[in-house]
């Protein structure tokens, strides 16, 4: 582990090196190429002005997250429990990947306003497919033994057929899909700052996006860095919480065995 | 109703008490075919109440297909039918044990062991699962996941699953093939203690299996394939494998099995 940081700490201070080179043998201009320390210093001292934008793209992400892996987890379940729904719904599912979500977000923005609302909504578009797919995977890869060891557990009990369904579906296939779901769920952590950036820039009046734009247009660069660095640091957070929690939560399988 | 209660719980100390009447089952099968290829013709297969029987044969025979015919989970239109001794329906009286041991590697040995009452929607009888893992001999190793047992210990508790089930007809796939000799032997010593009253169907590769656990033996050969019973065993089981009365029937069970060798090649 500290180890780990302290590869993370070197390969960073190298590349923030480099970067203060540059700006010092190349002398650009501050609005082309801010050096790192005047990037820093803007950070601090216009922390007040990035603070409530961090928390609307904050919001979209996690609003985005909510929804997206509340939704694509009920379309695999019931993906799974009717296989004949994936037949007709999972070549759509994947033709729809196919759409850059850059070229709906305008139409979105038109739809449901310049508020949060049209960001939420990409970010969910973003993070559904991810997580269904995963999740919609690990549920078909459960083992016919183990379908067949419940069947004849619970033949000749008197329970409906849907109850057997749900309870082969709640002690088997959900806990054995459950790593495959927290593997969707890491992917949609990661692109889901993206469906909410590409959201702001198409239309808003807040959130880092918006604030980079904002930003560009006044060739206040060193306050996009800012803003872009911002933008990292929650990402980055963002995405080890998230993998620290489905490691605690979700995973029944070794640790070596998720990607950390 | 209370006295009643109380004296299962005071049997359940010492042993837990297990099964009603034993179950006959009598299966016909006019005939089983994989792609146009008759395997089974005419088959006829009686297990007796309370009867241990092990049913050998090379792989592809058709045995695991004749378990799977008496568990429900195959099943072929109008070609066979299934008698028990009682006249009611088998449905829902069956536990079957195979050769892996399909526990569930995210909860521990004694919910894995309760599985089946929680797939049923009823309670679990957590006093009974202990006792069970007590006697297949894992106490103290209730809480531990699959994941930190041997395979040996893991067949055990698969056994136990397999007992709490408490069903009047048992099936075993194959139980044993997975596990070194010392577990092989232990856990077969164990089943036939456990299981001494129960009427049970064993399918093995293993002629010295068959020998020592099977009150009644058959050899499933040939093509398609036929029964044959093997007559004049010792009655007590487990029998050693050192019985050198053993040794008649070992030869004729190889020489029955490797005149169906060209399947197994």
């Amino acid at each position: 582990m500290l180890d780990r940081l302290f590869r993370i700490f070197v390969t960073t201070g190298g590349i923030i090196l480099i970067w203060a080179m540059i700006t010092w043998a190349t002398d650009l201009p501050r609005f082309i190429l801010p050096g790192p320390l005047l990037v820093f210093e803007t950070w601090f001292a216009k922390f007040h002005i990035i603070w409530p934008h961090l928390i609307t793209t904050l919001s979209e992400i996690l609003l985005g997250l909510l929804f997206g892996i509340l939704a694509g987890g009920l379309s695999a379940l019931v993906i799974s429990v009717h296989q004949g729904v994936k037949r007709w719904v999972l070549p759509v599912l994947i033709a729809s990947q196919a759409i850059p979500v850059f070229a709906i977000a305008p139409l979105l923005v038109l739809w449901f306003d310049y508020g949060m609302t049209s960001k939420v909504v990409m970010a969910t578009l973003i993070i559904y497919f991810p997580v269904t797919v995963g999740f919609l995977d690990g549920l078909n890869r459960t083992s016919s033994d183990w379908s067949n060891m419940a069947g004849i557990m619970q033949a000749g009990s008197s329970q409906s057929s849907a109850l057997k369904m749900w309870r082969l579906y709640r002690f088997i296939k959900i806990p054995f899909a459950l790593p495959s779901l927290a593997s969707g769920i890491r992917v949609a952590t990661a692109v889901a700052p993206i469906g909410a950036v590409v959201g702001e820039w198409v239309g808003s009046s807040s959130g880092l996006g918006y604030l980079m734009l904002h930003a560009n247009g006044r060739m206040q660069t060193d306050l996009l860095f800012a803003a872009l660095l911002t933008l990292t640091l929650v990402s980055i957070s963002l995405y080890y919480l998230i993998n620290y929690l489905l490691v605690t939560f979700l995973n029944w399988q070794s640790e070596q065995e998720t990607l950390s | 109703m209370v006295v009643d209660d109380t004296t299962s719980r005071l049997n359940m100390a010492t042993s837990v008490s297990l099964g009603g009447t034993p179950l006959g089952l009598t299966l016909d099968l006019s005939s089983l075919e994989y792609d146009g290829d008759v395997i089974l013709e005419n088959l006829h297969l009686q297990l007796r109440p309370g009867q241990f029987t092990c049913l050998l044969g090379p792989s592809g025979v058709g045995k695991t297909s004749i378990l799977k015919l008496i568990a429900g989970t195959l099943s072929l239109k109008n070609r066979y039918s299934l008698e028990t001794s009682d006249g009611a329906p088998l449905t829902g009286r069956v536990a079957y044990m195979d050769q892996k041991d399909l526990l569930l590697p995210w909860v521990t040995a004694l919910e894995n062991v309760t599985i089946g009452d929680r797939l049923r929607g009823l309670k679990p009888d957590y006093d009974k699962a202990r006792a069970l893992l007590k006697e297949v001999g894992l106490e103290g190793a209730e809480d531990k996941k699959p994941g930190a047992l041997s395979g040996g210990m893991r067949q055990r508790v698969a056994l136990a699953r397999t007992l709490m089930e408490d069903a009047p007809l048992i099936l075993l796939d194959e139980p044993f093939s997975a596990l070194d000799a010392i577990s092989r032997h232990n856990l077969q010593s164990l089943t036939a203690d456990k299981l001494s009253d129960r009427t049970v169907l064993m399918i093995t590769h293993d002629p010295l299996e068959a020998l020592r656990l099977g009150g009644e033996v058959m050899v499933l050969s040939g093509h398609p394939a036929s029964l044959t019973k093997i007559e004049g065993l010792p009655p007590a089981t487990p029998r050693e494998a050192t019985d050198p009365s053993l040794h008649t029937s070992y030869t004729e069970i190889l020489s029955l099995l490797q005149g169906a060798g060209d399947i197994d090649a």
